[in-house]
């Protein structure tokens, strides 16, 4: 899910359309844009773009 | 949706389908385990085992949490919810799982006061929007749980909330793959490791499985791509002589994990022995409310009459759980025991391996 917004320890995350409010307290230097993994109710961690893409470029190459 | 849709792309799925057969050759039959709940149901959903050789064998162990959880851990929050003024907060799967007399469904049927709630902040909610009821929410989870659970506590003692409990139920999973590997029944030639649990853990835990038992561990994501990608990589370090811990799940799982969940968890919980249903006790597995905490544990605060816990009977959850028998060698398996007349844990949680096994008619 992606932020939105972030107000202290607790952010607007949205995905497909649903939106949520969340506990942001284990992410470091949370940013607005940043796409995490949620789980209940907390975001636990930010998905990491260039190693995704790093992944998904060994999968394509196979 | 990004980072989702990609890693469901049907081409590299039929690629690294492909693969697997390559190297599978001369190797087989595998016995590949996955410890999560979410692994489970991802591969039954997306159809992972008819891609790949039949006697590459993907067995589901004991990686969901409401499953383990003892039928008197069951049968004492049922006791907690009879308390006047009580409310029991809970996560939904726990609601019908069978006790020795009743669940917290039919409870709630007859009128306790008891609440699905998607995060425990939301128990915390409930207990300062309710000062004059106490509220008592059932930890139940493994390592992406607990430190949602604890950070909870950490709030709660912060505002000095005198109505809010938690009732500690917490496991721990790698003891529990030391168990399995233990006890020797099924022979487990390599580990897919769990997505989140792994996030907050890191990778270094499963170093102890590597290096103790030669045996390969691949922490994977829970997209379809990821699963394949996994097997692949348990796949050619089997054929290799080398076992040692990999990491499918580069995007979000760090090599030491999240250290800001990892001390909320070392704040407020202590490691004890603990009960698993279906598989026993397995010493060092369970989390508790440590001596700053314990004032929060309503096992401390309230007296409860001593209940009676019946023995399982007729369902083999135990066997499924440790991977020794599939749903389908249940007698009781969409029969008698179907997701809306479940006998056992396996069939009710969301996580559930019969559940799954059900859902997606495997």
């Amino acid at each position: 899910m992606k932020i939105l917004k972030i107000d202290g320890d607790k952010a607007i995350v949205g995905a497909g359309g649903v939106e949520r409010r969340i506990a942001i307290n284990f992410l470091s230097n949370p940013r607005i844009g940043d796409y995490v993994i949620v789980h209940a109710g907390f975001a636990i961690e930010r998905i990491d773009h260039e190693k995704a893409e790093e992944t998904l470029r060994m999968l394509r190459e196979l | 949706m990004k980072y989702i849709d990609e890693f469901r792309n049907n081409k590299i799925a039929e690629k690294l389908g492909r693969a697997i057969f390559d190297k599978a050759t001369g190797l087989r039959p595998i016995n590949l385990m996955e410890v999560c709940g979410t692994h489970t149901m991802s591969i039954c959903k997306f159809g992972i085992r008819r891609m790949i050789p039949k006697d590459v064998n993907l067995i589901s162990g004991p990686g969901c949490p409401v499953c383990v959880t003892p039928k008197s851990y069951i049968d004492k929050a049922i006791a907690f919810s009879r308390l006047h003024g009580t409310i029991v907060a809970t996560f939904g799967d726990m609601m019908q799982v069978p006790g020795s007399y009743s669940s917290l469904i039919d409870e709630k049927t007859k009128g306790r006061s008891i609440k699905i709630v998607y995060s425990p902040l939301d128990a915390v909610d409930i207990a300062e929007g309710n000062p004059e009821k106490k509220v008592i929410f059932l930890g139940i989870g493994f390592e992406t749980t607990s430190p949602t659970v604890a950070a909870s506590l950490v709030y709660a003692k912060k505002k000095g909330l005198k109505n809010f409990f938690v009732y500690p139920g917490h496991k721990i999973i790698l003891p529990a793959m030391e168990a399995l590997l233990e006890d020797g029944r099924v022979n487990i030639d390599g580990f897919l490791c769990p997505a989140h649990v792994s996030t907050i853990i890191g990778t270094i835990p499963y170093n102890i499985i590597t290096k103790r038992y030669n045996i390969p561990c691949v922490i994977a994501g829970f997209e379809p791509l990821d699963i394949l990608q996994g097997i692949l990589m348990l796949i050619e370090q089997i054929g290799s002589r080398n076992k040692y811990v990999e990491n499918q799940y580069k995007r979000v799982v760090k090599r030491s994990g999240n250290k800001k969940a990892l001390d909320l968890m070392k704040d407020v919980f202590s490691i004890e022995d603990s009960e698993w249903r279906g598989i026993g006790r397995i010493p060092r597995s369970g989390l508790t409310l440590n001596k700053r905490y314990s004032i929060f544990n309503p096992e401390n605060a309230f007296s409860l009459s001593p209940i009676k816990t019946t023995p399982d009977a007729g369902c083999i959850c135990g066997d499924v759980l440790k991977g020794i028998k599939r749903p389908p060698d249940c007698k009781l398996f969409a029969k008698s025991c179907t997701p809306t007349t479940a006998v056992g844990a396996c069939m009710v949680s969301s996580e559930g391996t019969c559940a799954a096994y059900y859902r997606y008619r495997q």
